[in-house]
């Protein structure tokens, strides 16, 4: 398997070109596109250039960053300057950002090759990719079945193995649910850790960019890259960012690994589920940890408490799509409130519609308190579940998801669709980093392992994971089908 | 399944949100499911609680009254669907 | 009802009138965002993804808007907040770059607080508030209501805006625009904005209604709005006291609603829609955190602040003995206090001082057409210029001539007397000579001034003047004159 810190090491040693290295990429993707059609814009002119800038800098002496020259995917909700940005929506199928989000900037300071934006649900709101107004992605180990969501895209081609690295985002579990679908390393990490400046704002409280990575030191790599205060974005911190990849162990003795009580309760009628779940937490325990049960008793109020406040948030957020500025506008000779209503009826998809009749509702007038302050009380309940289990434990190791990925259409109800967030939410709403990582098979279908970290101790949850993963390597013990059309395409090449 | 109080009609002119009679009546059976974990919300007892207003307990975060590069007009214009000189064009307001 | 009855009704019912004022802010940069903070740039030039509201854009607040408000609530008493937070204010319009307005809903900057009118009324503040403000719509054609299409400059999106909101404690038009005067003036003189009305950098609401005398209860409000002078805002709360008391004494109820002022038609009118009432669902920005304002930066801030102008007033009246009328005018600008107090510390003179500033000095700046601030005068000279006066070095008429000079071109008062041969003699032996020559000379006036014609005696103090080219002290000549003819 291709890491980023393996390519960024033979760039440096200047073993291979980033250039090649691109073009590989570009190669791969191109098999794989097809049939999973992660990307909604690809940009292999751009990646080009960018690639031969970072091998002339390798020439000059130059270290290009903790990225060089890795293949990166950018989610289609980061703004990237001159490249078409949608967001996975037709009400902004034509934009052209005039500026970079942070992320884009810091990714390119770090040497990384952007190669093209991926699909994505519409203004991030699903967990399988189904909601993208242009076309669904596909799961790699089985193109009948959704990558997951709203990050689908980015984990897909991550999991094809097409590019060791896509940036995502995750506000209720978009980046750990498809990560965990696609059987690659997804991270959520604290609340402010990254700038969410130039990031196009689903849930604002809640959202947070993050790394979908082969492996889990391209994971701390990735993240350390992306993290740092910026004066641009009011609710980023300023904490330094340590070098996560000295974090990094390979055993876990003297950590204690919380395992929530509720969690385990509810997917207890799912034996192969709660088969594997079981199996990770004894490999931790063979590791040195030591198991002890937690409790977050309001963690089943999430899904209510979510789904009050994120579509509030979104319901003002999106506001903005008028028509007016830019994005489509549907003008048919009526007054300007018409082109509203018109323009975002025609703009919007029916899961982004029902979140803003949702959120509006929940901030109306005599209804203000009932629901949106309840459900923010609710979220003050949450983060103290959390503050409790931590004071006795140092991680909480628990499930991503309930099921391996389902088949495209299988749950066209929305509230089954949003039932998918039950395991990430709470820390969402916590605002605390979590990750899921490869934990082995079902029906030959993967599944993750979620881990869970006190607020920026991204250095700690990374660490356990590596060790996890190390001892495990779940990833490495099966292909997936595309990448089997990539060796084919590349003996041919040869020959 | 959970009465739904939402005046779908209503709430949807506040949002500027044209909707179709099928998408109201879908909206307003999907709308039911979810309502029914929402309503689990009004029995806790939160008298004692505050509102989470920030995850992130940060305070006076301000930057200095100093002018920064802003765009050209041709880059503000840029993805105006419709504009007329220097200025963003839209159809007539009527009160 | 008869005209005795109706006008006994209308002694009983008195106005109960509240102001909200928009105040833009003069920072360098905008709210939320580096932009330039310009009147009358060209459209669309200072705009950024922040202020077009691109997607992905986010807030960051500006310190010195915060200041400038929190100088303002500490300058009118106001109790400035511990804890204060930004909500999102929605609603849809084209010149709304988010559709939501950055504002403050119920944890404002400060609250409570006072403008004291010079009539030495109180009217309280309920509370002063930060928020953005909108683009600019412009329309083709005369009104909204004709043209097809709107044009929109985003160029004042996001410029820092401070909205005073008083209670109801008004009382008259007249109040209206005292309180207006007052509030424009502290303004300007702690320098937080232009307070200019016809720029927009000063915006007015009037909230208006009628009651009967002595109740407590407040009867149901008009807003009205559109008001561009100070002068528009007393004739329209003049207007909508008489249509609300001629409403009532038709029997007809009055609506609660937002009118606009027509200044052609000198009458206000509904602008009630037909559609539904702003619902604008306040809920905190949660892309911006609290402010809690330490105690040493607000002890600083207050510090910074200037003697204001209803402080100075009682100075200058009861230290210096002005008269209320002349510290009013010279206190209206604090360019103008300031020049006074050092003409006044520098003269020993201070009534002579405001004397000169009030008249002559502003004549000049008027035919000059120049603010103070941009004439060249300076303090020592206008000083310099009292104390010949007061010499008698030079006459009071020539004096006059000098100070035009000074304000003009801000030179020397004795070097202009010099160049143009100004400097009037009180030497008494020369003009003693003078007062010789001329009786000496008119007897016949002499003669007629003994038989009391008085003038006579004026004809030889023209003489007397004549003799001396003008440059006898005139005063001095018609005392030596009396002194010889009785």
């Amino acid at each position: 398997m291709i890491t980023g810190h393996g390519l960024r090491d033979a760039v440096l040693r200047r073993e291979r070109s980033a250039e090649q290295i691109a073009r590989e990429a570009l190669a791969r993707i191109e098999v794989a596109e097809p049939s999973l059609r992660a990307f909604i814009t690809l940009t292999p002119d751009v990646a080009i250039a960018r690639a031969r800038a970072v091998d002339a800098a390798v020439a000059r002496g130059e270290n290009p960053g903790l990225l060089a020259g890795v293949p990166v995917a950018v989610k289609d909700l980061f703004c990237t300057k001159g490249v078409r940005t949608t967001c996975g929506s037709k009400i902004l199928e034509q934009f052209s950002p005039p500026y970079s989000a942070a992320v884009v900037e810091k990714l390119e300071a770090q040497g990384a090759v952007i190669v093209g934006k991926t699909n994505m649900d519409e203004f991030a709101m699903g967990s399988s990719c189904e909601n993208s107004a242009f076309f669904p992605t596909r799961n790699p180990w089985d193109a009948r079945r959704v990558p997951g969501g709203s990050s689908g895209g980015s984990a897909s081609i991550v999991g094809a193995r097409g590019v060791p690295l896509a940036i995502g985002t995750d506000t209720g579990g978009s980046i750990r649910e498809p990560a965990s679908f696609c059987n690659v390393v997804g991270v959520k990490p604290t609340y402010g850790r990254v700038s969410r400046y130039g990031m196009i704002a689903f849930a604002s409280s809640l959202d947070q960019a993050g790394p979908l990575a082969a492996d889990v030191r391209d994971a701390a790599d990735a993240l350390e890259a992306i993290a740092g205060y910026d004066p641009m974005d009011s609710t980023s911190v300023n904490v330094p960012v340590p070098h996560y990849a000295d974090q990094l162990r390979t055993d876990l003795a003297g950590v204690r690994v919380g395992i929530v009580s509720e969690f385990e309760r509810s997917l207890e009628s799912d034996a192969p589920m709660s088969a594997l779940y079981r199996a990770a937490y004894a490999q931790l325990e063979s590791l040195g940890a030591r198991l002890l049960d937690v409790s977050l008793p309001h963690a089943k109020f999430g899904l209510a408490t979510y789904y009050l406040i994120a579509p509030a948030e979104c319901s003002s957020n999106l506001a903005r799509y008028d028509g007016v500025r830019y994005g489509l506008r549907v003008a048919d000779g009526g007054d300007v409130f018409t082109m509203f209503e018109r323009t975002r009826a025609a703009g919007f998809g029916p899961e982004v519609k029902r979140r803003i009749i949702l959120g509006t509702y929940a901030l109306s007038s005599g209804y203000y308190d009932a629901y949106y302050v309840r459900a923010q009380k609710i979220r003050t309940l949450m983060k103290r579940d959390f503050d409790i289990a931590f004071a006795a434990c140092d991680i909480i190791a628990c499930p991503a998801v309930s099921c391996p990925p389902f088949e495209l259409g299988a749950k066209s109800d929305p509230v089954a669709m949003y039932l998918m967030d039950y395991f990430t939410i709470p820390m969402s709403l916590a605002g605390l980093p979590a990750l899921s990582v490869p934990a082995g098979y079902v029906n030959d279908l993967p599944v993750g392992l979620q881990i869970v970290a006190p607020a920026f101790e991204e250095g700690r949850m990374l660490g356990a994971a590596f060790a996890y993963e190390q001892a495990t390597r779940h990833a490495w013990a099966k292909t997936p089908p595309v990448a089997a059309a990539y060796a084919q395409r590349e003996s041919g090449r040869n020959a | 399944m959970a009465e739904v109080p939402i005046d779908i009609g209503h709430v949807s002119k506040l949002a500027r949100l044209a909707l179709t009679p099928d998408e109201t009546a879908s909206f307003a059976q999907q709308f039911a499911k979810l309502f029914d974990f929402i309503k689990e919300l009004q029995a806790l007892d939160v008298s004692e609680v505050h509102p989470t207003a920030q995850v992130i307990p940060l305070h006076n975060v301000l930057r200095d009254d100093a002018v920064r590069p802003c765009l050209s007009r041709a880059e503000a214009l840029a993805n105006a669907p419709d504009a007329e000189g220097p200025y963003f064009k839209t159809p007539r307001i009527l009160e | 009802m008869s005209d005795r009855a109706a006008l006994a009704e209308d002694l009983l019912m008195e106005a109960v009138i509240g102001l909200e004022v928009h105040v833009e802010l003069a920072t360098q940069s905008k709210m939320f965002c580096g932009c330039r903070n310009e009147f009358g740039a060209p459209p669309n030039t200072h705009v950024c993804p922040v202020c077009l509201g691109l997607p992905g854009s986010l807030p960051v607040i500006n310190r010195r808007a915060v200041e400038f408000l929190c100088k303002t609530g500490l300058a009118l008493g106001c109790d400035i907040a511990a804890f204060s937070k930004f909500d999102r204010k929605n609603y849809f319009y084209p010149d709304m770059p988010k559709n939501y307005q950055i504002s403050q809903y119920d944890m404002p900057l400060t609250t409570g607080g006072g403008v004291r009118l010079p009539s030495g009324r109180l009217i309280r503040l309920t509370r002063i508030h930060l928020e953005e403000d909108t683009g600019k719509n412009v329309h083709a054609g005369a009104s909204i209501a004709r043209s097809n299409y709107t044009l929109v400059d985003y160029n004042r999106a996001g410029v820092p805006l401070m909205e005073i909101v008083s209670e109801p404690d008004l009382r008259s038009p007249e109040e209206a625009e005292a309180y207006l005067n007052e509030l424009k003036t502290v303004l300007s003189y702690i320098g937080v904005s232009d307070v200019k009305m016809h720029e927009g950098s000063l915006r007015c609401d009037a909230n208006v209604s009628v009651r009967p005398a002595g109740s407590s209860e407040l009867g149901t409000k008009a807003e009205i709005k559109n008001l561009n002078s100070f002068r528009f805002v007393g004739r329209a709360i003049a207007y909508e006291i008489a249509r609300m008391r001629e409403c009532l004494r038709a029997g007809e109820r009055i609506v609660q609603e937002t009118r606009g002022w027509d200044e052609t038609r000198g009458e206000t009118h509904s602008m009630r829609s037909k559609e539904l009432a702003h619902d604008y669902r306040y809920f905190p920005d949660p892309d911006l955190v609290p402010l809690t304002l330490p105690r040493e930066e607000l002890d600083q801030w207050r510090a910074q602040l200037p003697e204001l102008p209803a402080a100075k007033r009682a100075r200058y009246v009861s230290d210096m003995g002005l008269t209320e009328y002349d510290a009013a005018l010279l206190t209206e600008a604090r360019p103008t206090a300031e020049f006074f107090e050092a003409v006044a510390s520098a003269s020993g003179a201070p009534k002579e001082a405001a004397n000169w500033i009030v008249g002559d000095v502003r004549r000049s700046l008027q035919k000059h057409d120049l603010e103070l601030s941009a004439s060249p005068i300076r303090p020592e000279q206008l000083a310099s210029l009292i104390r010949l006066v007061k010499s008698g070095a030079v006459s009071g008429k020539a004096a006059k001539e000098v100070c035009e000079i000074v304000v003009a071109e801000g030179r020397d008062p004795q070097a202009i007397i010099d160049e143009r041969g100004l400097a009037q003699t009180s030497d008494e032996e020369a003009i003693a000579a003078f007062v010789s020559d001329a009786i000496a000379a008119n007897p016949d006036s002499v003669a007629a001034y003994a038989t009391g014609k008085q003038k006579a005696f004026e004809f030889l103090v023209g003489q007397v003047m004549r003799a001396s080219r003008g440059k006898a002290n005139v005063d001095i000549a018609r005392k030596l004159l009396k002194d010889r003819l009785g």
